[in-house]
């Protein structure tokens, strides 16, 4: 099964973070994806910049209103992903448990919803 | 000799739960089990009686039920169920005899596996216990309903959704690693003691016992003991029948009877047979390092169950299981009843000095329970007024008939007028 690994975390505690910190950071990151591409459980997986450059776009009555901010304003924002491979849900909150954001804020582990095989997607 | 149906049914009545926990397996989801066993006991119904028993009843109904599960798979019309399907039937056909396991697994009772996926933890509790009742104990869901004083359509609606959070995130239908396991059996034994403590202390209702409930509980509590015999499982088997063993004496006359404290209790009326079960099941395990919570709590209720009146109880031990119960396992419940048994030790004073700093903290300000005690030990130490306003405040708190009862006759007692509502 597949499953998304949506990492919420507190942005203003990353902005007061020291050099040393992301350093810090960053490295975990790289070395638990690394490991996860190595065991063959990555899909793929990115980190997003913060919520002060999201927009968010809706339709409603044929018109597109497009606002300055995140969707909702929230204690923790979604600040990256990983789309992994995973036999079930508990090896899938185990991978979730071992990305650095787990320890700060929190991981939501969201099965990916099983399409058709003719359903339209892009070349690998 | 019985008759071919009914046959049928001692076998259901008996085997369900071992059936449908194989079928689970097997078809990989428990709604397919569940209607696919459903149907194989209809067929038995007819077959048996026509055409005699089989050798192998339980086989019979596992081997009915999976191919009318792969029926109902063939004729699934959703892409979802069709892609299952294919992948359920290379598994249906892998699996010669029900009972077969991987080479590489060592054998284990498909109800351990069934155990875990419904207690795990990704599920609400209320989700937990419903499922565990609705699929091992057997319970229909209206009787489920019942016992959490739930509408049957809500608890119908609850396992529903609970199936399809199973069947969407991929819950594994396994027992856990060993890294995993003593987390996860602690989730399974909370499962069980919450449902033996709906039973016992009915929140509310008018009755103070719901004695069907104890028994699933205490029925469950064997069944894991007979599967996985942890040392904790053991234990809280063990506080159970212990508890369970003063259900008669626990409530007084007539159908609304109020509830009868511990120390007022005809001890002859206990059931010694629980108590002796309890005892054994827990010989030798304090002597383990760091007992665990149910391990302490059992020793508690075995010292007054081998207390012959309540005026001989071993009050200075059960403070000191109480003390090592706080240490390592706090919480505010502990730290009443600990209060309530330092009272009983060394005298209500010093119990109510603990209970009223537990009382400032503020943590159990709703626990009527909190409010019951403090008034006691006010009563015992004759200030009356005070008493009679504690009894007011645990009356407010109070949803139990019987308990409700049992707090207006102590209020009159101390000399109080019962508030008027």
């Amino acid at each position: 099964m597949q499953y998304m690994l949506l990492i919420y975390g507190n942005e203003e505690g990353m902005k007061t973070a020291t050099p040393g910190d992301r350093e810090a950071m960053f490295k975990a990151y790289g070395d638990f994806t690394a490991s996860i591409v190595k065991s063959g459980n990555m899909k793929a997986g990115d980190a997003l910049q913060p919520t002060a450059s999201a927009t968010t776009v809706r339709v409603r009555d044929g018109k597109t209103l497009t606002t300055d901010g995140p969707f909702a304003e929230t204690k923790e924002q979604l600040g990256g992903y990983y789309l992994v491979e995973a036999k079930d849900l508990d090896e899938a909150t185990k991978l979730a448990a071992r990305i650095p954001g787990a320890r700060v804020g929190s991981i939501e582990v969201r099965p990916v919803m099983p399409m058709p095989a003719d359903y339209p997607r892009p070349k690998a | 000799m019985d008759s071919g149906i009914e046959t049928v049914e001692r076998v259901f009545r008996e085997e369900r739960g071992r059936i449908l926990a194989t079928l689970i397996r097997l078809v990989g989801d428990i709604d397919v089990a569940e209607e696919s066993l459903a149907s194989a006991l209809e067929a038995a119904l007819v077959q048996w009686p026509a055409e005699g028993t089989p050798d192998n009843p339980r086989a019979w109904l596992i081997r009915a039920a999976r191919n009318k599960a792969v029926d109902r798979l063939r004729r699934g019309a959703l892409f979802e169920e069709k892609r299952t399907a294919l992948e359920m039937e290379a598994a249906l056909a892998m699996a010669s005899a029900p009972d077969a396991t991987p080479a590489h697994e060592e054998p284990v009772d498909d109800r351990l596996r069934l155990i875990f996926t419904c207690c795990h933890p990704s599920l609400a509790i209320e989700a937990q216990v419903a499922l565990t009742l609705r699929t091992l104990g057997g319970l229909e869901t209206e009787e489920i309903a019942r016992a959490f004083l739930v509408p049957a359509a809500t608890m119908a609606q609850r396992l529903v959704r609970a199936k399809a959070k199973i069947r969407q995130a991929g819950i594994p239908y396994r027992v856990p690693d060993s890294d995993e396991l003593p987390a996860r059996l602690d989730a399974v034994l909370a499962v069980i003691y919450l449902v033996f403590n709906e039973g016992y202390a009915a929140s509310s209702g008018s009755s103070p016992v719901r004695r069907e409930i104890c028994e699933e509980a205490i029925r469950l509590g064997r069944l894991l003991v007979e599967l996985m015999p942890a040392a904790e499982a053991r234990a809280l088997l063990a506080l159970m029948l212990l508890s369970d063993a003063r259900r008669d004496a626990r409530v007084g006359a007539g159908a609304d009877g109020e509830v009868i404290l511990l120390e007022d209790q005809d001890r002859s009326r206990w059931d010694r047979a629980a108590i002796r079960e309890g005892l054994a099941l827990i010989d030798g395990t304090l002597r383990a390092a760091f007992p665990g919570p149910y391990a302490l709590q059992a020793a508690i209720a075995g010292v007054h169950a081998q207390s012959e009146r309540a005026d001989q109880t071993d009050w200075v031990q059960i403070v000191g299981l109480y003390t090592l119960l706080a240490e390592l396992y706090p919480s505010p419940v502990v730290s009443l009843n600990h209060a309530v048994a330092i009272a009983m030790a060394t005298g209500p004073a010093e119990g109510l000095r603990r209970i009223d700093a537990l009382a400032a903290s503020g943590v159990l300000a709703d626990y009527h329970l909190l409010s019951a005690a403090r008034a006691d030990l006010l009563r015992r130490l004759g200030r009356f007024t005070e008493a009679a306003a504690a009894y007011r405040q645990a009356l407010a708190l109070a949803s139990n008939q019987s308990d409700r009862r049992f707090l207006q006759r102590r209020l009159i007692e101390v000399g109080g007028a019962i508030p008027a509502n």
